[in-house]
């Protein structure tokens, strides 16, 4: 079910590992619902991600779009990894199952929460970040219709 | 493959297969006609019937077959509902059974039955005291699975079937994962009902059975011809009924010696899990259990990601995470003996059959230790419980 890249990414995940002293740390989702992912970001003074590693308990498709997630804005700027959309995400994986989208919404999540860390410990603003929400999964029905 | 996902499906023995073959062939005869050929035909479904019916203490006309157990169940309970409705509209059955039974009575409290799930303890068993305080006058039907798919427990059949006798209640028995793999007595545990599927005793998919007492007024569930005594219309599945005898004969062959060769493997199973792997759970009753059951819960890790990664080496398992229920929601029957939902999400059903082997067993705990490791050394949960107990 799932496609060869997300299965290429689950089997050997990219960035997997934690940063001591990162500048930015960002963990969503909840073990009820079966995933949790946290992303560690390494950035310098001029805005750059210079390294991530991820941790994620979940399904195939959840360790897949955080390895793909890492992979995408390692050595962007911040404002560039805002661009990281799950859909981008999705897109670089070749797509994920219906059932699946969810997991790539926590990576965009996890990425942006990472990113606020950051911010927040700088006093900086970073242009259409919002702060992470408490539970990732809330309003997930309504969107799960749209499938 | 060393194929450990017997409970969700078995292969079907070989002599199954050559048994089925002539009746796909030469003896191709609509049981219903009455020249030699349609003999032929009705004598091998009636041999078939005999069989089923002597490995459970019952008549012949008290087997009625199906296309599986979900359409036993289906049918016993629905037709229940209807044929007493005026004694009442109450049916009493547990928060474990299989999504047959559940979203059948979920679908009657649509149509104004009501339905009591009783809990059951946190090893599965039915808890009888609730069953029993959930008995009322308009009670008209208890229907409890006689073992569990996921963590193999064997419910208090017998003591069920006496509640339900002494009540004047019917009593009906999801047996999917018992028959062929456990002895039960329809006499002696009081059952008025009884499902069954070939597909889990080495027979072919897409047929099963239902027993049904003799003197049980019920409504003719698919109208048509005569056959089934005219319950269950249309042709027979000639070679699948002769399939799911010969399985059935197969079954209860060596009934004792492949439960105690079952018994004897899944113990060793177990005991390997609790000795190389640290944080897991046994799920179920350590006793009252399918000779062929093995459930664990892994702390820290998804169920898929860890039956992905066992599939990578060849290893057929199942799991009860929320990811291969394609929902949010872990499974029902792990949440119902009490398991908090990160726990159910990594739990690894391992359901053995008499042709595992001892070195089969070997190598999926060696692998299944290592898959944990890395799955752990990549989860958050874990990095937050090491550096918590520092």
């Amino acid at each position: 079910m799932y496609s060869e890249k997300v299965m290429d990414h689950f089997q050997n995940p990219r960035n997997v590992g934690e940063i001591e002293n990162a500048s930015g740390v960002g963990t969503v989702g909840n073990a009820k619902c079966g995933d949790i992912m946290r992303i560690y970001l390494d950035i310098d003074e001029n805005q750059i991600i210079r390294d991530v590693k991820f941790k994620t308990f979940g399904c195939g498709a959840a360790v897949a779009t955080s390895s793909m997630a890492t992979e995408l804005v390692k050595g962007k700027t911040v404002q560039e990894a805002m661009e990281v959309t799950n859909k981008a995400v999705m897109d670089a994986l070749d797509g994920l199952p219906p059932v699946k989208v969810h997991c790539s919404l926590l990576a965009e999540e996890a990425i942006h929460a990472a990113l606020w860390d950051y911010a927040e410990k700088n006093g900086i603003k970073i242009e259409g970040l919002k702060p992470p929400k408490a539970d990732i999964h809330d309003g997930e029905e309504d969107a799960a219709e749209e499938y | 493959m060393i194929y450990l996902d017997n409970a969700a499906t078995t292969k079907t023995a070989p002599e199954v297969v050559e048994a089925m073959l002539p009746y796909f062939s030469e003896n191709y005869g609509n049981p219903s006609s009455i020249y030699t050929l349609g003999g032929t035909s009705k004598k091998a479904v009636n041999r078939a019937r005999e069989i089923i019916a002597a490995s459970l203490g019952a008549k012949t006309n008290e087997i009625y077959f199906t296309t599986g157990g979900t359409e036993s169940d289906n049918w016993a309970i629905k037709s229940v509902a209807e044929a007493y409705k005026d004694k009442g509209k109450h049916i009493i059955t547990s928060k474990i059974e299989h999504h047959a039974v559940l979203h059948t009575c979920e679908w009657l409290e649509k149509q104004g039955y009501e339905v009591t799930y009783v809990d059951v303890d946190e090893n599965g068993i039915v808890k009888l005291d609730e069953l029993k305080k959930a008995i009322r006058p308009d009670t008209i039907l208890i229907s409890v699975m006689f073992a569990n798919n996921e963590i193999g427990t064997i419910e208090p059949i017998r003591e069920i079937g006496e509640i339900a006798r002494e009540n004047g209640i019917l009593f009906h028995t999801d047996a999917v994962q018992a028959y062929g793999h456990i002895p039960i007595n329809v006499d002696e545990y009081h059952i008025d009902m009884l499902s069954a599927s070939g597909h889990k005793f080495n027979g072919p998919k897409g047929v099963g059975f239902l027993y049904i007492r003799t003197g049980l007024k019920l409504r003719n569930f698919i109208h048509g011809g005569q056959q089934e005594r005219g319950r269950r219309g249309g042709t027979e599945n000639v070679p699948s009924i002769v399939g799911i005898g010969a399985a059935a004969e197969r079954a209860f062959a060596n009934l004792e010696e492949r439960q105690n060769k079952e018994t004897q493997l899944r113990d060793y199973l177990i005991a390997q899990i609790q000795e190389k792997i640290p944080y897991c759970r046994l799920n179920g009753d350590a006793v009252k259990r399918l000779p062929n059951n093995v459930n664990f819960s892994f702390q820290f890790i998804e169920g898929e990601s860890l039956l992905i990664l066992l599939d990578m080496q060849g290893i057929c398992a199942s799991s009860g995470s929320a990811c291969t229920s394609g929902s949010l929601d872990p499974s029902h029957v792990l949440l119902a003996i009490g398991l908090p939902h990160e726990i159910a999400h990594g739990s690894l059903r391992l359901s053995l059959s008499e042709e595992n082997t001892k070195e089969e067993i070997d190598k999926t705990v060696e692998a299944l230790s290592g898959i944990v490791e890395r799955l752990r050394s990549m989860s958050p949960l874990y990095e937050d419980f090491i550096k918590k107990n520092r």
